[in-house]
């Protein structure tokens, strides 16, 4: 297969290096990325959907917004949309918690955005536009962490709901995030070569990886992220969409809802009158 | 001197003035096992039995209570996703009326939705099974089984928190599941399921049998007549137009039975014919708060077969919090459909869209100074805040019950923002807590509201507050005197409508007359 030849005419050198200096390319580590990615991909997109499937058929039995709630479809739709792009009931909830987790997002979404640009080929406009702001998102992202975590050691009552778990995806996050910027800010990483690598895993056409030691702690977290993602709190990203209190329109009584696991009315017995 | 001041424990620790007098004052050091000893009393075998669960905790129960979880995984979106996707970001640590006046973190609704949590992640996720310590995860023990019915039996189920939650996770939900767990394995609340248990035999929470009603429903046609001079009659079992189900305490409890004589006019001045039924004597529906819903359809059926008993076209539902949210998100959904009825009225509909339909028809006739004595304010009721509607329009469950006030009386403050409308405090007494074994948490929670009234008593000399809850009524009539506030500063909303009602032919509207004929004639008075 032609990779074979690849690896051969990429990893000159056979060996890995360690250090910040792009030394060469090496076919283990190159072999390892490739099929962490493979199941890091595959766990992520299997258990993501895994997760909305059970969701989705889950029964909603009762018709519960918190309300006021809006009584349209396109009314509903509306609040879903401020509370995933404003976070609206954040808001009214915590002003602090808020800027850091607006921080947090809004840079995670550029980003990724800008991330697109090593999949894309050739790049989108959107994509290049973002380029400028999502190289300084990076640090926002490392800001946005910073303060989350902050309020998770320092706030007594966050403190007390907080487990290791909790500051662990933190850490994660703060892990890619350092990782990433050092990649731009202090020493460059052969980007084409990344570029290559990831398009390459997508058309089973692997390229060398460049073995630096920032790329590599940044992809292998990528990847741990991608891993525990449908196993944990990450859920929260699908599962907003599908809140009860939040998704549905408010209209008990417009609208008949039966309880899916209940006998029909006409099939039920009433209790008997007092005294009877 | 309020009870505030007083209370022993708080005043030791030198509070900070502000804590006082915010509201939403909370402290920011949690206290670990504040609230620990407050504990409800539990049901015995009889009770337990009665509503379908084991009278006794059985010795596979570990098993059963894990079966339990597995089956409400199943049937509960909300169970299940709520208990996933918690981020524990902390914005709904403070929010619990609960956590405010007891510090207590399993008060605060993310550290009582932990209870279960903790549980659910060790024997349901695979992070819990296999790294328990990593992500909060502990084993099912008898310590666990007791520490749960501690803090579910300390949430009211007023989904303040469910409001602040960016993904709107609504601690009500799991403390209706966590009291099903428990239930299932026989360890129920006294006072929750002796009260249903009653209304499966009687027909309403008090047990008041139809010959009760009747003398009751009479004394009041009587003092009704003796204030008005016109016949106004408060029909039982009677073939008629509307049912009207109201929860029992306005058939004997103060100032509930006021609110009920309000009722009455209103049907009286619009000419509908209206009755009450026995059989359906309550509109209360304590199966909601032990989140069981076969129980809860078994009462909402109730209902059901006194509207086709008596051959009533329409359902109103009276003055109360948690019926409302019974009656408005899960009658038609568990006894519906309801096609045997008009259709162009909703189903069920509340007797402020009725009172507020018919003023703004002109069909009532007020005396607003009747209400002169009287500077209002009106407190929302968890349930009908955030978990229904009134009206057409999201939030008419704000705007029609102040209508009505404003409509009798002249003077009406709100109080503060942040503790009105969706943001309203509990009263501390919701949620099946309303018992005298849980009385130090009723006024520990009814704190927050009480400050906030403080608040408009002295910027405004507001005297007296309007709730539209059977459960508020009682629960403030109660702890309202530990705050230096008097018993009767609580009032039904229907109160205020019935003293300022003037009915054709009645007493005042004879005296409104010759006050009016005096001002027309200056000279004739002197
Ligand atoms: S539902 Fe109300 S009482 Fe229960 S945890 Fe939430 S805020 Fe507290
Ligand atoms: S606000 Fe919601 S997500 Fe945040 S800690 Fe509370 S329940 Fe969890």
């Amino acid at each position: 297969m032609s990779h074979g030849l690849q690896w051969q005419a990429g990893g000159n050198d056979g060996r890995m290096s360690i250090g910040f200096e792009r030394v060469g390319e090496s076919p283990v580590l190159t072999t390892l990325f490739a099929l962490l990615y493979y199941v890091a991909f595959a766990i992520f997109a299997g258990g993501v959907a895994y997760r909305i499937w059970e969701y989705w058929n889950t029964p909603k039995p009762a018709n519960i917004p918190t309300t006021p709630q809006p009584i349209t479809r396109l009314g509903v739709a509306w609040r879903m949309f401020k509370e995933v792009v404003f976070f609206e009931s954040l808001w009214k909830g915590n002003k602090w918690i808020w800027i850091f987790a607006q921080l947090f997002h809004a840079s995670l979404w550029l980003i990724l955005i800008r991330h697109a640009r090593y999949f894309l080929d050739p790049v989108p406009t959107l994509v290049a536009l973002a380029q400028p702001f999502g190289k300084y998102a990076g640090l926002t992202f490392v800001l946005g962490a910073l303060g989350l975590l902050a309020r998770r050691m320092f706030v007594p009552r966050v403190r007390y709901i907080s487990s290791p778990s909790d500051y662990l995806m933190l850490l994660l996050f703060l892990g890619i995030g350092i990782s990433g910027l050092s990649m731009t800010f202090v020493n460059h990483t052969d980007i084409v070569a990344v570029k290559a690598f990831m398009l390459g895993l997508m058309t089973f056409n692997w390229q060398p990886l460049p073995a630096s030691l920032p790329l590599v702690v940044h992809l292998g977290l990528v990847a741990l992220w991608m891993i525990i993602f449908p196993f944990s709190k990450l859920l929260h990203a699908p599962g907003i969409f599908f809140s009860p209190t939040r998704n549905m329109p408010d209209n008990p009584r417009e609208k008949f809802h039966p309880v899916p696991w209940l006998p029909p009315v006409d099939q039920v017995e009433y209790d008997p009158p007092h005294g009877s | 001197m309020s009870e505030l001041e007083k209370n022993p424990d708080t005043a030791a620790e030198e509070l900070p003035p502000e804590a006082l007098e915010d509201p939403l004052y909370f402290d920011p050091e949690p206290k670990e096992g504040a609230a620990a000893h407050i504990r409800s009393f539990p049901a015995a075998p009889e009770f337990q039995e009665a509503l379908g669960y084991p009278g006794e905790r059985p010795e596979n129960w570990k098993e059963v209570v894990l079966d339990k979880m597995q089956d409400l995984r199943g049937k509960f979106r909300s169970f299940r996703l709520f208990l996933d996707i918690c981020v524990k970001c902390g914005s709904c640590t403070d929010k619990c009326h609960y956590y405010m006046g007891t510090a207590d973190p399993k008060n605060m609704p993310v550290g009582r939705q932990d209870l279960l949590r903790s549980v659910y992640r060790r024997y349901f996720t695979l992070p819990g099974k296999w790294f328990p310590s990593l992500v909060g995860a502990r084993e099912l023990t008898e310590e666990v089984l007791d520490e749960w019915y501690t803090y579910y039996f300390q949430c009211s189920e007023c989904r303040r928190c469910s409001v602040y939650c960016p993904y709107g996770i609504d601690t009500a939900e799991i403390t209706m599941a966590a009291r099903e767990i428990l239930d299932s394995v026989g360890v129920g609340m006294k006072y929750t399921n002796e009260i249903i248990g009653k209304v499966f035999k009687v027909g309403n929470n008090l047990g008041l049998p139809k010959p009760a009603l009747e003398s009751t429903l009479e004394d009041l046609e009587e003092e009704i007549e003796e204030d008005t001079g016109v016949k106004v009659r408060l029909p039982l079992d009677e073939p008629a137009d509307i049912l009207l189900v109201t929860p029992s305490a306005d058939f004997f409890a103060e100032p509930h039975i006021d609110g009920l004589i309000g009722y009455a006019k209103v049907f009286h001045a619009t000419g509908a014919k209206w009755t009450l039924s026995s059989y359906a004597s309550e509109a209360a529906n304590f199966a909601m708060f032990i989140g069981s819903y076969e129980n809860m359809r078994r009462v909402a059926l109730r209902i059901r077969k006194a509207a086709i008993d008596l051959g009533v076209k329409r359902i109103i539902i009276g003055e109360c919090g948690h019926a409302w949210r019974a009656a408005y998100q899960f009658l038609n959904t568990l006894a519906g459909p309801f096609d045997f009825l008009d259709p162009n009225y909703p189903v069920p509909q509340h007797i402020c869209e009725y009172t507020w339909d018919a003023i703004q028809q002109g069909k009532l006739r007020f005396n607003k100074e009747e209400n002169d004595f009287y500077k209002m304010t009106f407190h929302d009721s968890c349930n009908v805040a955030r978990a229904s509607r009134m009206g057409d329009y999201p939030g008419g469950q704000f705007d029609i019950p102040r209508n009505i006030i404003k409509a009798v009386c002249n003077y009406y403050y709100d109080m503060p923002e942040g503790t009105i409308k969706e943001e309203t405090l509990c009263c501390g007494g919701g949620g099946g807590l309303l018992t005298d074994d849980l009385m130090e948490l009723r006024k520990k929670g009814g704190s927050p509201r009480m400050k906030a009234l403080k608040h408009v008593a002295e910027e405004h000399g507001v005297n007296k507050m309007a709730a539209i809850c059977a459960i508020c009524k009682t629960q403030f009539s109660k702890i309202m005197p530990y705050f230096g506030f008097a018993m009767d500063d609580i009032m039904s909303v229907h109160q205020l409508v019935s003293n300022a009602i003037v009915l054709p032919g009645s007493i005042q509207e004879k005296e409104l007359m010759e006050e009016e004929q005096e001002e027309k004639t200056p000279d004739a008075a002197e």
